[in-house]
């Protein structure tokens, strides 16, 4: 018997594997970071199902500080992305990966 | 007698100039001050000596300063003057004296003249110290001191590593021997509160019974002392090495005076002994054996001056046996005697090796009768005082004494009599084999440089002494004189005898002589005697001593300091160390740069905890 | 008052070197030796007037922060006094025997060697147990620098060991500290950690046992006895030679100080119930130290070792509990920081002629070095105990007091002297006798050398023949637990 709370979380739980596993295979960072976005919207739907589910709006507050949050991030990432870019000539992470300990 | 001070400080002195100024006096300046300050020590004691025996006092004591003074523990740096330490100050200072003027002669073409003097004198000093001493701690201090001393001397030509080796040798056995005796002290602490040797000797008696188990232990570890310092069994080996210093060396350390110290000692804490049947007992069983077997090894030996050694070895087992069958003032006339003899025939030994280049070995030597006239005869008569040819020799009657008492006196015995003329046979024996190797027979090296005056005369004066220092104590049968042990009564008791008569006295004298004249007979017709080489390696190395000390002591310890240079305590921090470090490298390889390995960290980790998480919700 | 100088003027001569290198590489040196040398004589100064009744000379007391019980408290009896001295004595000859031997940064040297010795200053006047800690620190970081910067070869290896080793010793103590801070107050309600409220806490049999563990391990890490001896070899043979003398003659001092002013009063109890293990401990560390530095082949190594056996006598003294053990334990801290500071000092004026260090490259250097020879022969033979020179007086008293408490201990013990005569003989042996393998032709004594010698001879000798004044300025101070067995 799938609800709709089932059928949201589901999503959401795939949406948040789908953007691990492609954090985890690509190397391009552009797409790395489209990928944690992925993640976090997959997060934000969670939350929503659960808010509706349980019928409180505290769920939804969260998903605006995750929106709020995601965008600041993707504009830091970008600019950190870019600057990475004119330094290395590429957007692949293993050779940006210099500042091992 | 208050200017006592002066007779060890003068030497202390002595060594202190020389070892300031010794670049700036020369040669001369050197000889003065060296020779100077133990004469004048020599002249104190004989004023003091005079004075005090006038004085008519038993003992006299001359406090300096304090030393120590620890709770109720005090050690003062006092001087004690009685008859037994001024018996022993005169030999030391009058030989030490002798022995020094010979020394300008014989080390006169030395480059390190000074350093020679400087603890030529230091030796004196303290050994003046540890006679003189008034308390325990105080004679400990001479004690080491003449350890010091000998170790200087025997090393003193130090370019060669053997000598080197030997000083070591002669140290550290012997400090093998203080190691007990410090721990004989420590039990006197404990018991008398006290090291003072006339308070120890009164409250012996009230403290213990005879036998008791305590005096029992103090007096093995002060014979531990003894035998350390005297190269008695079994720590004798040092002193046939220590032969590798110079010849005058050999004469005053390690046969006048500083090998004695062990019977000093043992007279001094005579109470002590006393009473302690079973420790006495040993004494004169450990001086029984080492004369017997001293005697054999000198009969073997091809050096000249280990033929020596081992003669005192064995001539101060009998001063040991004296000593343990109770004839304490036996052993200190034999000890005078020997002190003149035996410095006389190192002397004269000195003096022959330099007219051989520093040759040493006796079958090297040979019909020096004609060449040195003047050492032969000072030699003959010293080597006579050694074997104690009857009547006309110093030493007949001091070891006429020791025999006899031997196996007349209370704790003596049978056994330590026939030992006892066993030993004065071999005494023969070994004695004419050395005269007529070196003074007899055809010349093998040629003499190229005869003593001067400065050597001789010392050597006359000792030759007069070793005949004449015999008569101040003459047996029943001859006389009766008994000058040295009616001065010493006040310190060391009369011995006491049983089943003595004249006609035993004279019987024991006769065995004596006869075996004496024998043993002299049967080397001067059947020299060299056959021996099997196995017999004789083993007697000329001592009896094997040394071999066995190597290997049971000196290997071990060699071998475990060099398998532990490393420190194997320190392999465990560094083990630990090691370890740290490890963890240290699996911690920093984690950090990689490589982003998707944190992400997978991550990822891993949320996993983990999640399960977690949900098994536990299950579970419960 | 005079305390609080004590230690405040080698501060501020520290980082008056410090600062005056900027003008002059030769400054330093001078401002370091004048403090020091006036530090000597006002102790001197003092401890020929002081014939206090009681056992403290002087107090001095500064709150410091006084919502914990902290103070800035220092206070002197005849202990303290003599270990001041000898401070500030050994300072100044460290000061000479660097004198041509620290050629780069100078002022930075100078400056940490005050300091290392303002730190011991302090630890030997403390009485507050939190300032005891923090100059137990103050002195480490120093002497850290001391080898790390001017030692030889291995020298951050050897440094970083030292710092490792008190640095783990140091917190047990300061754990410690705090326990017994929280025990006084627990029983008493008050917070303190002044010394003399904080002497005869009430607290548990196991609980004095385990805080007095804490404070042991620091002292005898420091000490160092046997198994926490191995750093100090290497710190010894890495660190420069002034290093090498502090290091010997008054770091490891303070091990011993702290046994007999922190350890024995403050927990009497225990003291007693760990005493033998203790005293086999140290007999142990006199046997294996001498034969460690039997196998040795580096003179300063050689001598490190020594200190590990001389230091064992101090253990084997402090816990067998009476007048004569302690009086000892007192001399061979004094007469220990004096022999083996000069054999250092000896090994530093050879490595200056000679650049080496290693036993098998001398040999023979009798003849062209007799003056050496003879300072050397000196101390050799204070190292082996002989009588008539100060260490012989230490380790009789030492034995002879702990005979009384355990026989077969002091037994082995005494067969170290033994030992003791097989090592240092070998000193003399490798060193100046034998034949010469190259040579030499080497200047003896120098003027600055003889200034530093000469007096350590005087010193050395006039110990072993009249130490009375020493023990009786030690004897008011003596805790009473050190005699609790009082000799029958």
């Amino acid at each position: 018997m799938i609800t709709s709370t089932t059928a949201g979380l589901v999503l959401a739980g795939i949406l948040f594997t789908m953007g691990l596993v492609s954090m985890l295979i690509r190397r391009n960072l552009i797409f790395m970071l489209v990928s944690v976005e992925v993640m976090l919207n997959a997060a934000g739907l969670a939350f929503i199902v659960a808010a509706s589910r349980w019928g409180q709006p505290e769920g939804q507050v969260m998903f605006m500080f995750i929106l709020a949050m995601a965008a600041a991030e993707v504009s830091v990432g970008l600019a950190l992305i870019l600057q990475l870019y004119h330094q290395l000539k590429t957007l692949d992470s293993d050779e940006a990966s210099k500042m091992n300990g | 007698m208050n200017w006592m001070y002066l007779v060890p400080a003068m030497p202390f002195l002595g060594a202190l100039l020389l070892v300031l100024f010794s670049k700036k006096i020369g040669k001369t300046g050197v000889s003065l001050i060296g020779c100077g300050s133990v004469g004048i020590a020599a002249l104190v004691t004989i004023v003091a000596g005079l004075q005090f025996m006038n004085s008519g006092l038993q003992q006299f004591s001359l406090p300096l300063w304090n030393w120590l003074s620890v709770g109720n523990f005090n050690i003062g740096i006092t001087l004690h003057l009685d008859a037994l330490s001024l018996a022993f100050t005169f030999v030391i200072t009058f030989v030490g004296f002798l022995i020094h003027v010979y020394s300008t002669g014989y080390m006169a073409e030395d480059p390190d003249f000074a350093r020679f003097f400087a603890s030529m004198n230091l030796f004196v000093g303290a050994m003046l110290m540890l006679v003189l001493a008034d308390n325990l701690l105080l004679l400990y201090f001479g004690w080491e001191g003449v350890g010091l001393c000998s170790y200087l001397l025997i090393g003193f030509w130090y370019k060669d590593p053997a000598n080197g080796a030997a000083a070591r040798k002669a140290f550290i056995v012997t400090r093998v021997g203080d190691t007990a005796m410090a721990i004989a002290l420590f039990l006197l602490v404990q018991h008398t509160g006290s090291l003072q040797l006339t308070d120890i000797l009164a409250k012996a008696p009230t403290l213990w019974t005879t036998g008791d188990a305590t005096v029992v232990t103090i007096a093995f570890l002060l014979l531990g002392g003894a035998v350390g310092k005297s190269a008695q069994l079994p720590l004798q080996t040092w002193l046939p090495d220590a032969m590798a210093g110079p010849t005058p060396v050999s004469a005053l350390i390690h046969a006048a005076t500083m090998v004695t110290a062990g019977v000093y000692l043992i007279a001094r804490s005579h109470v002590l002994f006393t009473m302690a049947p079973a420790a006495q007992a040993t004494v004169a069983i450990v001086g029984a054996v080492t004369l017997i077997l001293a005697g054999c090894s000198a009969f073997v030996q091809t050096d000249i001056k280990r033929v020596l050694a081992y003669s005192t070895i064995s001539q101060i087992g009998y001063m040991f046996l004296a000593l343990g069958v109770g004839a304490w003032s036996a052993a200190i006339f034999h000890f005078i005697t020997h002190a003149f003899f035996k410095a006389l025939l190192f002397l004269g030994a000195g003096a022959v090796i330099v007219a051989l280049h520093h040759e040493q070995d006796m079958f090297k030597m040979g019909g020096l009768r004609k060449s040195l006239p003047g050492v032969f005869w000072i030699f003959l008569i010293g080597s006579a005082s050694l074997a104690a040819i009857p009547f006309v020799t110093a030493g007949f009657y001091s070891k006429d004494q020791i025999v006899w008492l031997a196996g007349a006196s209370a704790q003596g015995g049978a056994g330590y009599w026939i030992v006892a003329v066993m030993g004065a046979f071999i005494t023969a024996m070994y004695t004419t084999r050395m005269m007529l190797l070196v003074f007899y027979g055809k010349e093998k090296t040629h003499v190229h440089h005869r003593p001067g005056l400065n050597m001789m005369v010392p050597l006359y004066v000792l030759a007069v002494c070793s005949t004449l220092a015999g008569f101040m104590e003459l047996p029943h049968t001859l006389g009766h004189v008994t000058l040295l042990s009616d001065f010493l009564q006040p310190v060391l008791p009369a011995v006491v005898t049983e089943h003595a008569s004249t006609a035993l006295e004279w019987g024991s004298q006769g065995v004596a002589t006869l075996l004496c004249l024998a043993g002299i007979y049967i080397v001067w017709r059947v020299l060299p005697i056959p021996f099997p080489r196995e017999v004789k390696t083993f007697l000329k190395n001592g009896w094997g001593f040394d071999a066995a000390y190597n290997l049971l002591f000196v290997q071990p310890y060699v071998l475990l300091a060099r398998l532990n240079r490393k420190d194997v305590v320190d392999r465990l921090y560094v083990g630990l160390a090691a370890i740290t470090r490890y963890f240290h490298r699996m911690m920093s390889a984690t950090q990689s740069g490589i982003l998707r390995w944190y992400i997978m960290g991550i990822v891993m980790g949320a996993v983990v905890i999640l399960s977690v998480i949900i098994w536990r919700q299950y579970t419960v | 008052m005079i305390l609080f100088l004590f230690i405040l003027i080698p501060v501020l001569g520290a980082f008056a070197a410090w600062l005056s290198a900027a003008w002059n590489k030769k400054l330093p040196r001078w401002i370091a030796l004048m403090v020091l040398v006036f530090e000597l004589a006002m102790a001197t100064a003092f401890w020929s007037e002081a014939v206090g009744d009681g056992s403290w000379y002087v107090t001095f007391i500064r709150p410091w922060m006084p919502r914990f019980g902290i103070s800035f408290s220092l206070a002197m009896d005849g202990l303290s006094l003599l270990m001041l001295i000898l401070t500030f004595f050994l300072g100044a000859l460290s000061v000479l025997v660097s004198w041509n031997e620290i050629k780069e940064r100078t002022g930075f040297f100078f400056f940490n060697l005050l300091f290392v010795l303002a730190g011991i200053t302090g630890v030997f006047l403390t009485m507050d147990l939190f300032l005891f800690y923090f100059f137990w620190e103050v002195m480490l970081i120093p002497m850290y620098f001391l080898i790390g910067i001017w030692g030889h070869g291995n020298r951050l290896y050897a440094a970083l060991k030292f710092f490792i080793f008190t640095q783990a010793g140091g917190l047990l103590m300061l754990l410690a500290i705090l326990g017994l801070y929280f025990v006084h107050a627990q029983s008493t309600g008050v917070f303190t950690f002044n010394y003399f409220d904080l002497l005869n806490t009430p607290m548990a049999q196991e609980t004095g046992r385990w805080l007095m563990l804490g404070f042991l391990i620091a002292f005898i890490v420091k000490l160092p006895a046997f198994p926490f001896h191995t750093w100090l070899p290497d710190a010894h043979t890495e660190a420069p030679t002034a290093g090498s003398v502090v290091l010997a003659g008054l770091l490891l001092k303070t091990g011993a100080y702290g046994i007999l002013r922190f350890v024995l009063p403050l927990f009497p109890e225990a003291s007693q119930y760990f005493a033998p293990y203790i005293m086999l401990l140290g007999a142990i560390g006199i046997l294996y130290g001498g034969k460690l530095a039997y196998a040795q082949t580096d003179f300063k190594r050689l001598v490190a070792y020594t200190s590990v056996s001389h230091m064992g006598f101090v253990l084997v003294g402090a816990f067998a509990f009476n007048e004569l053990a302690y009086q000892g334990v007192v001399m061979q801290m004094i007469t220990h920081g004096i022999s083996t500071g000069a054999l250092f000092m000896i090994a530093g004026s050879l490595y200056d002629r000679l650049h080496t260090r290693e036993l098998e490259e001398m040999g023979g250097l009798w003849p062209a070095l007799p003056g050496m020879g003879v300072v050397t022969m000196v101390f050799v033979m204070a190292s082996l105990g002989l009588p008539g020179l100060g260490n012989f007086i230490a380790e009789f008293l030492i034995l002879a007091g702990s005979w009384q408490a355990q026989p077969w201990i002091t037994v082995a013990a005494t067969i170290g002297l033994v030992v003791a005569t097989v090592y240092s003989l070998r000193i003399m042996q490798k060193v100046f006798f034998g034949v010469s393998v190259r040579e030499y032709k080497l200047p003896d004594l120098s003027l600055r050398e003889a200034l530093m010698f000469v007096p350590l001879v005087i010193v050395i000798i006039w110990l072993g023949v009249y130490p009375q004044p020493v023990i009786n300025t030690a004897k008011p101070a003596t805790p009473a637990v050190a005699v609790h067995f009082t000799s029958k």
